[in-house]
């Protein structure tokens, strides 16, 4: 139930975030989630990708320093409470939450939520324990 | 002072002999070298003969560290000063009671000669420390009896009040700190009649006759330049006088030559080259033929001040990659030892020097290698203050670290570029 993300590093200048896309257009890569975490000089782009090995091989080669990292899609419901509600699962159990984004899932009704935590199985188990559900790599590639 | 040049000559010559006597006798570093190319010190019979002499770098005080070149005692050596090396250990000299008196002596010699009088007040913003600035000024304005504000760096609102409420008459400060007070003048809305400077001696850093225009005009004042290096004294090796044509050294105990940085061959007055000078009656750490690094020139002929000691040129630029920011002296080795240190096995990093203002700023620009990347902000982030933290400890001058992209720095075929100078230097 692990999901590949690719975190790339950007510096803040023109043409890169830009570059990246691109190289994974031309390649048939299809981007399923991305979100961007910044400062003044650099920011770091996480995206979810049909196929994460090769856009990692790909960017590697680019030159981009990129990483994959392990991370995990949750399905919460598309209303109101609905994200309080996951989180007030993961409360009492000591869940570092390092960072979290959201993107819609097309086929339903549901929201889904990237969590970067640091026990990714601790955090599977909580939250498929208490009825939440927790995508397959698979599930999110194929979106 | 001295009438002539030949009388400036023969007291050079007959402390020369007892230089190389004295160094020979009880520094083994010299004796060693003078062995080596069978020299005695009973050959030198002119002082064309100093040429046959070998060299003395930094890097051969960075080899003696901390005191294997000092030629007394400890128990004789009453002052320390350091300067930046080359790595991350400082480049360290010694005084005795008399390299003080001497210092403070030609301090003094050198600032009446451009116009400072007893009844001045100095206003020295040079840092006290270990950096020599400071307190060789201070030292020179008390020996002349000018009234000194040991003010030092920082915190130029206060500077300004100091300036007018003591009526400071002299600014002893590097050019980029003098520019700065001048705008900061000017934001505040501090009119120039508020203050009674006059003169300002300004040195420890390279700076141009553009830049001293502008000083002299914001400031109103006759902007003089002032020339040293730890090695050899701190402030006080040349000064100019008012005709502000060249920098009058105190050749009676600063022997001065120019050389071909690349060959080593002495120059003929007049021709740029590095500047090599010796100590002629230095007791700590007297030097032979110390490489400055300095590129300059060197004028015999008579000044319209009346003063006959020699004239350099302005330093208009170094024979090796130093450089200087806010008086600091910062080797582009002294970072890629910090990032050793730090764990990277191929560092490539960029120094970018800035003006923001009137001061400089650096910048170190450092590829992101893969051993340091995070998917968090925060811990690279971490990583970049720990990097700032290591330069800070090592360069003693803030920087700012940058990462960048892996392969954005331009690679070019044998030496990397690894400055880029941004200041406007003319």
């Amino acid at each position: 139930m692990i999901v590949k993300q690719l975190s790339v590093f950007l510096e803040n200048k023109s043409g890169r975030l830009a570059r990246v896309t691109e190289i994974l257009g031309e390649n048939n890569i299809n981007i399923r989630a991305l979100s961007i975490a910044d400062t003044t000089d650099f920011g770091i782009l996480r995206l979810i990708v049909n196929k994460p090995n090769e856009a990692y091989k790909l960017l590697k080669e680019e030159q981009f320093m990129v990483s994959l990292t392990d991370v995990i899609a949750v399905e919460v419901p598309d209303r109101p409470g609905g994200l309080a509600g996951v989180l007030k699962i993961l409360e009492p159990y000591n869940i570092n939450i390092e960072y979290l984004y959201a993107f819609m899932e097309k086929s339903s009704n549901n929201a889904l939520v990237v969590f970067r935590v640091e026990d990714l199985e601790k955090a599977i188990k909580i939250l498929t324990d208490n009825g939440v559900k927790v995508l397959t790599g698979n599930e999110v590639y194929s979106l | 002072m001295f009438r002539n040049r030949e009388e400036i000559k023969e007291i050079q010559l007959h402390r020369l002999k007892e230089l190389v006597k004295r160094v020979y006798e009880r520094v083994p570093f010299y004796r060693q070298k003078l062995d080596a190319i069978g020299f005695t010190p009973d050959k030198l019979k002119s002082l064309e003969d100093l040429r046959h002499l070998p060299f003395t770098t930094k890097q051969d005080l960075r080899d003696n560290y901390p005191f294997g070149l000092f030629a007394v005692s400890l128990e004789e050596i009453i002052r320390i000063h350091a300067s930046s090396g080359t790595t991350g250990k400082p480049t360290v000299v010694g005084y005795t009671k008399n390299d003080i008196d001497l210092w403070s002596e030609l301090m003094a010699r050198s600032m009446r000669n451009a116009g400072v009088t007893s009844r001045d007040i100095i206003h020295n913003a040079y840092g006290y420390g270990l950096f020599t600035g400071g307190l060789g000024f201070h030292y020179g304005a008390e020996k002349l009896g000018a009234t000194v504000v040991p003010v030092s760096g920082g915190n130029s609102k206060r500077q300004l009040m100091l300036m007018e409420d003591f009526g400071a008459t002299v600014l002893t400060c590097t050019p980029s700190y003098a520019l700065h007070l001048a705008e900061e003048m000017e934001e505040q809305g501090i009119s120039r009649d508020r203050l009674k400077l006059r003169l300002g001696i300004f040195g420890a850093e390279p700076w141009s006759e553009e830049l001293r225009a502008k000083i002299e005009e914001k400031l109103k004042i006759k902007a003089i330049d002032v020339y040293g290096l730890s090695e050899i004294l701190g402030p006080g090796v040349a000064m100019e006088c008012q005709e502000q044509k060249g920098l009058h050294i105190n050749e009676d105990h600063f022997l001065p030559e120019i050389i071909d940085p690349d060959t080593g061959e002495v120059l003929p007055y007049g021709e740029k080259g590095e500047l090599v000078i010796t100590t002629l009656t230095k007791e700590g750490i007297p030097l032979l033929r110390y490489r400055t690094r300095d590129i300059t020139a060197l004028y015999p002929e008579p000044c319209a001040c009346g003063n006959v000691l020699i004239r350099m040129d302005r330093v208009t630029g170094r024979s090796d990659d130093m450089l200087i920011i806010r008086g600091v002296n910062v080797f582009p080795s002294q970072i890629e030892t910090v990032l050793l240190s730090l764990g990277y096995t191929e560092p490539h990093y960029m120094i970018v020097v800035d003006k923001k203002g009137a001061l400089d700023q650096l910048e170190v620009w450092v590829e992101l290698s893969e051993q340091f990347f995070s998917d968090e902000v925060k811990k690279l982030e971490q990583w970049e203050k720990k990097v700032e933290g290591e330069l800070f400890t090592v360069l003693g001058i803030n920087a700012k670290v940058r990462l960048v992209e892996p392969r954005s720095i331009p690679r070019s075929e044998g030496k990397a570029k690894r400055i880029w100078d941004r200041r406007e230097l003319k």
